[in-house]
């Protein structure tokens, strides 16, 4: 082509580039927009900025990742690896290049992902899978506990030490099963009614952390309908804290880590166990002094009572009521004496006035007959011999017919 | 009266043999019953030597476990080795 003699325009570098870097820093979707390629070239030079070329089969891209940028980069970046960049068109004028100045990176595919996952969830919940009212309560002292994750992880080894602190009187079941993967879904979900048959107290599904990728697994459709219809309460441990798949929602009780779930599992500790052996202890001690206590109180109630009753205190009163009787005796038969005494003193005296004696000496005589000793008081009375009696002596007397 | 006919006959148990359940089972049942019910004294008194014992014995339970850990196989059980670090 030839240039036009008069409609040509005469720029220096800095001027063209200038203008370059004014029409692509204009354009609205260069300054934001999403790039899905492979890394290459990837350095991480001391000032924290990150560099790579995002390439795909036909094309490359020069992207540069700021330091503050950077520093919230979530994906560990690696050669080769598939992303989705986020950014805008910056031009490097001393190099007179373009470049993506990107601020986002996530793993090709997880936008894609992050969709069906929110589909699946509401689909999900639009049928009560995560109603609160379908979680079941977590036994407080599990004796079995089931374990699905991969037997060899950091996840297992961390819930086990758990465990074992906690409460190892538990007995646990493993069940090993790959965590990601697509075997990772139908293995798990196998995993889980396997355990159901044993029936355990309580079963923790874990895995440890990972990218979303790694976790997918715990948002197949298949494993999140195996928790909500598993038997046994399940509890979800899968990931770090700020992870959430659809098992989390579908489980009885979601745990931030596996370790967490472990201490979920396990709200009785075997500190507390001992401290409810100690109180059962002093309970026993305390009721039985107690009862020791009530006995001999009783006893010595009772043996007080035997006192009370015993015939000695009978006896001591018989006694005593023989002396009042005695004493009664005694003075009744006095005061009978003493009636008596006087009665006969009175006797006495008219005794005494009724004496012959008296009369006599006042003239008068006795005459009682020799023969029988009677009385003569009459005439046809006095015959024989006869004695008379006077005051001081008898004399005999014959009487003439 | 049945619960204390329970605890009698359950007392023939030995208590080294009992698994740590049944032993805190009978333990608690015990001192119910010592707090609650009227038994005779010499009962009242071997119920509260059997406490002691099962006491002492959950106590030991509970210094000595290890974790028992087995790996579900088909349907089997296996012993679980764990990884040493």
């Amino acid at each position: 082509m030839q240039p036009s003699l008069f409609s040509s325009v005469h720029l220096t570098v800095s001027q063209l580039t200038f203008h370059i870097r004014k029409q692509l820093e204009n354009d609205p979707t260069l300054q934001d927009v999403w790039v899905e390629g492979e890394i290459s070239n990837l350095s991480r030079p001391a000032s924290g900025h990150i560099y790579f070329t995002l390439k795909d089969k036909t094309a490359s891209l020069r992207c540069v990742m700021w330091k503050q940028d950077a520093a919230r980069l979530r994906t560990v970046l690696q050669e080769g690896m598939a992303i989705e960049a986020h950014g805008r068109i910056t031009v490097y004028e001393p190099q007179g290049t373009y470049q993506l100045a990107v601020n986002l990176i996530q793993p090709k595919g997880e936008g894609a992902l992050y969709q069906e996952f929110l589909r699946l969830k509401a689909t999900l919940e639009a049928e009560g899978l995560f109603d609160m009212d379908r979680k079941r309560p977590i036994a407080e002292q599990p004796r079995v506990i089931g374990i699905v994750t991969s037997q060899t992880g950091a996840a297992l080894r961390d819930m086990l030490n758990t465990l074992r602190r906690r409460l190892p009187l538990v007995q646990v079941i493993l069940a090993p099963s790959p965590v990601q993967g697509v075997e990772a879904p139908p293995a798990l979900v196998n995993a889980i009614q396997s355990l159901n048959h044993l029936s355990p107290d309580v079963i923790l599904l874990a895995r440890g952390g990972g990218s979303i990728e790694d976790l997918w697994a715990f948002n197949d459709e298949r494993l999140v309908r195996a928790v909500a219809d598993s038997a046994v309460p399940i509890i979800c441990g899968v990931g770090h804290e700020t992870d959430f798949t659809l098992c989390d929602f579908a489980a009885d009780l979601r745990a931030p880590t596996p370790t967490a779930a472990a201490e979920l599992a396990t709200q009785t500790t075997v500190d507390d166990l001992q401290d409810l052996l100690a109180s059962y202890f002093s309970r026993l001690s305390s009721a039985t002094l107690y009862l020791v206590a009530e006995q001999r109180a009783f006893v010595s109630a009772l043996r007080a009572r035997l006192k009370f009753g015993s015939p000695e205190r009978r006896i001591q009163s018989q006694s005593q009521r023989l002396d009042e009787l005695a004493r009664r005796a005694s003075s009744a038969l006095q005061h009978r004496i003493q009636l008596q005494s006087n009665h006969i003193g009175g006797i006495s005296k008219r005794l005494l006035s009724l004496n012959p004696q008296g009369i006599l000496s006042r003239g008068y005589a006795i005459i009682t007959r020799k023969e029988d000793g009677a009385v003569v008081s009459t005439l046809s009375q006095a015959h024989g011999g006869m004695k008379v009696r006077v005051s001081d002596g008898e004399f005999e007397v014959r009487s003439e017919p | 009266m049945a619960k204390t006919s329970k605890n009698l006959t359950t007392s023939e148990l030995a208590i080294e043999s009992l698994p740590y359940e049944q032993a805190l089972i009978e333990l608690e049942s015990i001192v119910e019953s010592l707090e609650s019910e009227q038994n005779p004294l010499d009962v009242s008194l071997k119920l509260f030597e059997r406490g002691q014992a099962l006491a002492a014995h959950c106590s030991l339970l509970l210094e000595s476990a290890h974790l028992k850990v087995q790996k579900l196989v088909g349907e089997s059980l296996l012993p679980f080795e764990e990884e040493s670090e």
